[in-house]
């Protein structure tokens, strides 16, 4: 079943719909919800290599529907800790649960500062709303 | 909703994964009124369109229908389209929207002495109803594939022909324009999926129907394109001495089907190592694969054989299989 919208408060969030879920000098990658079901049902996550860096404001992987592919932004900067094999195996886990099992990648951030760049929940919530 | 060749079409209902499943298990329903229908009538019709179109008019009786092509001079694909014989002399030619004016301009540029062109397509609205179930929900009886009647659905008079684009027995019924709306409304009611133009590009991709231009068009040749089964080269038609030249010699190249062996999708455009491009791609709703057709070497076209499509900078692995890509389990 595709997971209803929601923006849970306690992510931080970029504007091209990437979240962040900062757990000290690690976080947490994925899509938003408004993502996803632009995208419509995922069939395929191309995903980047343990070990290899990621670039705030810069593609670090793909998303793909029957309809079309996506860049997906990284809303940090960091090394590549994790790879979610859920998702690159049942990419609809993406769809299903975009803040749970649906996560993309887990980073350790080289330059946590720019957390300070992302938005809040309801800026980002302000930020779908204009779409 | 997007523009496509003058109509607002919809890509999308419900989702394309879930209105592709409908059309495999029970039966879907799509507004293909953008299709073109050209009336070729008079008692010097059949002849020239056993003249201008590939395959053997001669074996059409009336009430029956033929997917044929029409050719130009190099063999190259002007449209792929199926012609419907309603009685001698009478004629009705269902054409891609894209290529209505130029299928309509072709043929009307060489209509000879007593035959009459017309483009009918305004006139008409044209619905395909699809589905192992499709014949059932509408209270339809079965019918040979490629023939048509007349007859009437819940109160719309309606042309059904036994034709469609999905690999899945169904209909397509063809009324006036005007009439359209109250038949999509009667045949959702039947319980019919409404479907969008992605679900019936992936259906079509599944079962290795060719789509003008993507796969096919005027600068491919019928025989490269695995169309030979539809050119009868014992007739003479615009083009027979070049297919007759392509088939004798072999085809350089060949339009193959192929499956991902790695996850990835297939998109048009995307080069084939060693020579070739892909000229349709998705992902497989029924296999949950990634699927294509293109273009490669004879020489690396046999079944099995395995390709490397350049996905965005990343080799993935594929291979040629048979047609169809998707077969249903009997």
């Amino acid at each position: 079943m595709p997971a209803a919208e929601s923006y849970p408060d306690e992510l931080k969030y970029h504007p091209e719909h990437d979240w962040a879920r900062i757990e000290g000098d690690e976080a947490t990658l994925g899509v938003t919800w408004f993502a996803q079901d632009a995208l419509g049902e995922l069939v395929h996550y191309e995903a980047p290599r343990v070990g290899s860096t990621v670039t705030k404001d810069e593609s670090y992987g793909e998303v793909e529907s029957v309809k079309g592919v996506s860049d997906i932004v990284a809303p940090l900067s960091g090394e590549v800790l994790e790879v979610n094999q859920k998702a690159v195996d049942e990419p609809e886990s993406i769809n299903d649960d975009p803040y749970g099992e649906g996560w993309l990648i887990r980073i350790r951030m080289s330059d946590p500062g720019e957390i300070e760049s992302l938005m809040g929940a309801d800026a980002y919530r302000a930020h779908v709303a204009e779409q | 909703m997007v523009p496509f060749a003058g109509f607002e079409m919809p890509v999308q209902y419900e989702g394309v994964i879930p209105e592709h499943r409908a059309v495999r298990r029970d039966s879907g329903v799509f507004d293909v009124s953008h299709m073109g229908e050209l009336h070729v009538d008079g008692p010097t019709a059949q002849a020239f369109l056993q003249n201008m179109l590939s395959n053997d008019l001669d074996r059409v009786a009336d009430g029956e229908a033929q997917y044929t092509l029409l050719t130009n001079e190099q063999g190259g694909i002007v449209d792929d389209l199926i012609v419907y014989r309603l009685a001698h002399g009478q004629f009705v030619v269902v054409v891609n929207a894209s290529n209505r004016e130029a299928v309509f301009g072709w043929l009307k540029d060489r209509e000879p002495r007593g035959t009459e062109v017309r483009d009918a397509s305004d006139e008409y609205g044209l619905l395909a109803v699809q589905g192992p179930q499709s014949l059932e929900r509408l209270g339809l009886g079965d019918a040979p594939a490629f023939t048509h009647a007349m007859g009437e659905l819940d109160g719309v008079e309606v042309m059904i022909c036994r034709t469609g684009y999905t690999g899945e027995k169904g209909v397509e019924l063809c009324c006036s324009a005007e009439d359209a709306p109250l038949l999509w409304d009667a045949v959702v009611a039947r319980g019919a999926v409404p479907c969008g133009l992605g679900a019936r590009d992936t259906l079509r991709l599944e079962v290795c129907y060719p789509l003008h231009g993507n796969d096919i068009g005027p600068d491919t040749d019928a025989i490269s394109a695995g169309l030979g089964w539809a050119c009868a080269l014992a007739t003479e038609f615009t083009g027979v001495n070049e297919l007759r030249r392509i088939r004798e010699d072999g085809p350089a190249r060949k339009l193959v089907p192929f499956v991902m062996d790695e996850r990835a999708v297939p998109r048009q455009g995307m080069p084939i190592e060693g020579g070739g491009e892909v000229t349709s791609g998705t992902h497989s709703p029924m296999l949950d694969v990634g699927i294509g057709m293109g273009y490669v070497p004879t020489t690396a076209a046999a079944p099995d054989n395995q390709l490397v499509i350049d996905v965005r900078g990343k080799p993935k692995r594929a291979r040629v299989v048979k047609k169809p890509i998707y077969r249903k389990e009997s």
